[in-house]
């Protein structure tokens, strides 16, 4: 009943952001809407958190599963990008490998500023 | 016996059944794997099944629509799994809050960097306007980027193949990557992986444990939506 509850909870948001995606008309997916929902709704009322805390652990543990027919289209289609593989798997690989360092090295130097900071007081 | 044969594999090969089977139970076979080879980088879960499936899919002479029509039930979970992110992400908020300046300095560096270094690249390659449009959005979420492709004159087909390559790539190399720049903290390796490979590295970063998939739920949302804010003014100052 649990898994129930949890998954009408979590389509009733998903809908609820659809329909404000729609009625914004901004490029947000409405499950990005839904998410920001959620969160408010969680903060007001931290027992519906509670509730949905097992079933969603379960869907996010496997959220790698959900992107496999996406990925499987993307096998299928490589051989349309052969004309341009080469300045594409630079850019793609390169950047990434780019936005990965710098993310991560921000995060930490900012959050020691923090550290050392709160330690300072 | 043969026509028997081709006869079940024509009634098998029209229902929803028989790729949606195929699709749990290769990744489940995948994820085993990984598994056991202490979650090598190259074992990737997501890598190992979508390559085995493309394959069964070519031998099969099947082509992607009807294997979409099994698939589509997995892929339909994608919506409510997003909406689900808002639930550690609510558990975690006082913390949350107290990092709020890594969050923001780290969202608006590594967004800047995921955009331009595409677009930089491409262009000192050689690469078209149109090539660099596609590639600008492809650290977020396919839904996002598609929309942001179509609205700079990008191809968003293209986009969307180069979203969940970039996806994939940080899936593989996230995690070496980050012990080679001895990066330890959690909270910024699924921040990073997340910002750079959207939905995907969040997947990754729930692998790795709650903390991580927590922030990385978080960079989803946030640079998706800076993304989309971005990409058309840096373009057009780029281009013009």
């Amino acid at each position: 009943m649990l898994i129930l509850f949890t998954l009408s909870v979590l389509l009733l948001f998903q809908l609820a952001g659809e329909v404000a995606a729609r009625g914004l008309s901004l490029p947000i997916p409405g499950p990005v809407f839904g998410l920001v929902f959620l969160a408010l709704a969680g903060m007001l009322r931290l027992s519906l958190r509670r509730a949905l805390e097992q079933t969603s652990t379960t869907l996010l543990d496997h959220l790698s599963l959900l992107f496999l027919p996406a990925a499987v289209g993307v096998i299928r289609f490589l051989p349309l990008l052969a004309r341009d593989g080469l300045t594409l798997a630079a850019a793609v690989l390169g950047s990434t490998l780019l936005a990965l360092t710098v993310t991560a090295l921000v995060f930490v130097a900012a959050s020691r500023f923090l550290t050392d900071n709160g330690e300072a007081q | 016996m043969n026509t028997n044969v081709s006869k079940l594999w024509i009634y098998l090969s029209t229902t929803p059944l028989l790729w949606l089977a195929a699709t749990l139970s290769i990744y489940w076979l995948a994820d085993r794997i990984f598994l056991l080879s202490r979650r090598f980088p190259l074992a990737n879960p997501v890598l190992l099944s979508a390559i085995v499936l493309g394959a069964l899919l070519k031998f099969s002479d099947t082509r992607y629509q009807p294997y979409f029509q099994g698939a589509q039930f997995v892929h339909f979970m994608l919506g409510p799994a997003t909406v689900a992110l808002a639930v550690p992400l609510v558990g975690e908020v006082q913390e949350l809050r107290r990092r709020a300046l890594p969050v923001t300095l780290a969202l608006i560096a590594g967004s800047l960097t995921a955009i331009m270094s595409a677009v930089g690249i491409a262009w000192a390659m050689g690469a078209s306007t149109t090539i660099q449009a596609s590639l600008a959005p492809k650290s977020v979420t396919t839904p996002i980027a598609m929309g942001i492709s179509k609205a700079v004159g990008g191809i968003p087909a293209l986009t969307a193949v180069l979203v969940i390559l970039t996806g994939i790539i940080v899936a593989v190399i996230a995690q070496p990557w980050f012990n080679t720049l001895r990066i330890r903290d959690d909270a910024a390796r699924g921040f990073a992986s997340s910002l750079a490979g959207h939905g995907i590295g969040t997947a990754r970063a729930f692998q790795a444990g709650r903390r991580a998939g927590t922030y990385a739920g978080l960079a989803l949302a946030l640079n998706g939506v800076l993304t989309a804010v971005l990409v058309p003014y840096l373009l057009a100052l780029w281009l013009h």
